[in-house]
């Protein structure tokens, strides 16, 4: 019983760590780093949040190219200038549109990214359920009738006969 | 569902579905790579840029956003290290020429003497032309890259934006029309 409770428990373990891998790599140059570390580690955690658009799979705080830079200093302008996070994220998603967010936004041309597969489990769910009752509620065999019973008994007995 | 045979085939008729989408998407020649601008239709961004100038002498007027009030404006970023630039030069100078269009220019990231020297050997059809050397300006209009061109209302609005070079089809099929339609 025990050790059928560790490979869930180690499974879980593994997905909730691969969030979060502990060594990320950092473009960040040290003349780019804001002074006040508060304010640093805000712009770090927008920049994780940002498409860096002319690699398009990595985030602005991943990425060595130029643009990116660019887009990280932005940031940090914004923060300094007393915007909250929402704020600066929303300062650059009015001038670079969806594609900068790394997390799509929820609307109603996302749905089916975001609510697809939890529907398509939904719908797999329903028909599984469907069908186990569909074949729980399935008519139960007839008994014999006398009659049948006699023939096979005699049937049984002509095969018995021959072997 | 009388028959679970048929049953069997749902997975091919899935397969099939997802398979002719990936065909279409695949054949229709769009580029996923060309993202829509979230400026089109948007007032241009507020900004001033300092005229382009080699070593204290000024070569260009700089400009505004309160430069695109009243005019039909091209706005294109460019730099004298960008091959795509020199490219779409001839487009860019055949839309200066435009009746009742400004064209102007924004130097991106171009040291002042470099840019000099490019446009007196290509020959300079910008009305204006203001400098980006940091980079500052260019994440304002959603710049990813240079060249870019857009198109600017008379009150302000952007009304198109290309990424890349203007080739001659893309001068005659999205600018030209663009332009006559602002111009009614």
């Amino acid at each position: 019983m025990r050790r059928r409770a560790v490979l869930p428990i180690l499974l879980l373990a593994l997905i909730f760590s691969s969030g979060s891998p502990p060594f990320r790599a950092q473009a960040i140059e040290p003349g780019e780093a804001l002074k006040d570390a508060g304010l640093e580690e805000r712009a770090r955690d927008i920049g994780r949040q940002l498409r860096c658009l002319v690699c398009q799979n990595q985030s602005i705080d991943d990425s060595d190219a130029p643009l990116a830079r660019d887009l990280r200093r932005l940031v940090r302008k914004r923060l300094v200038a007393g915007d909250t996070d929402r704020e600066a994220i929303a300062y650059i998603h009015t001038r670079y549109g969806d594609f900068v967010l790394l997390r799509p936004p929820v609307d109603e041309r996302t749905w089916l990214l975001w609510f697809g597969p939890a529907a398509a489990l939904f719908v797999a769910l329903l028909f599984l359920l469907w069908r186990l009752r569909r074949s729980r509620a399935a008519p139960p065999v007839e008994a014999l009738s006398a009659e049948s019973a006699a023939r096979a008994d005699a049937l049984l007995r002509e095969g018995g006969d021959e072997r | 569902m009388g028959s679970p045979r048929l049953l069997y085939l749902a997975p091919l008729a899935v397969f099939a579905i997802v398979a002719a989408a990936a065909a279409y998407y695949l054949s229709s020649g769009r580029d996923p790579r060309l993202l829509p601008s979230a400026l089109i239709d948007k007032p241009a961004p507020e900004f001033t840029a300092q005229g382009l100038s080699v070593a204290g002498k000024p070569l260009a007027r700089g400009f505004s956003s309160a430069f695109f009030e009243n005019r039909i404006t091209v706005l294109n970023f460019f730099a004298s290290w960008c091959a795509p630039c020199l490219v779409e030069h001839p487009q860019i100078t055949a839309l200066s020429k435009v009746r009742g269009v400004t064209l102007v220019g924004i130097n991106y990231k171009n040291k002042p003497d470099e840019a000099a020297a490019w446009l007196a050997r290509h020959g300079n059809p910008y009305a204006r032309i203001g400098v980006d050397p940091t980079g500052d300006l260019a994440p304002e209009f959603g710049l990813y890259g240079v060249p870019e061109t857009f198109l600017i209302g008379p009150r302000g609005r952007i009304r198109l934006k290309h990424v890349g070079p203007i080739t001659v089809p893309v001068l005659k099929d999205k600018f030209l029309p663009a332009i006559q339609a602002l111009k009614q």
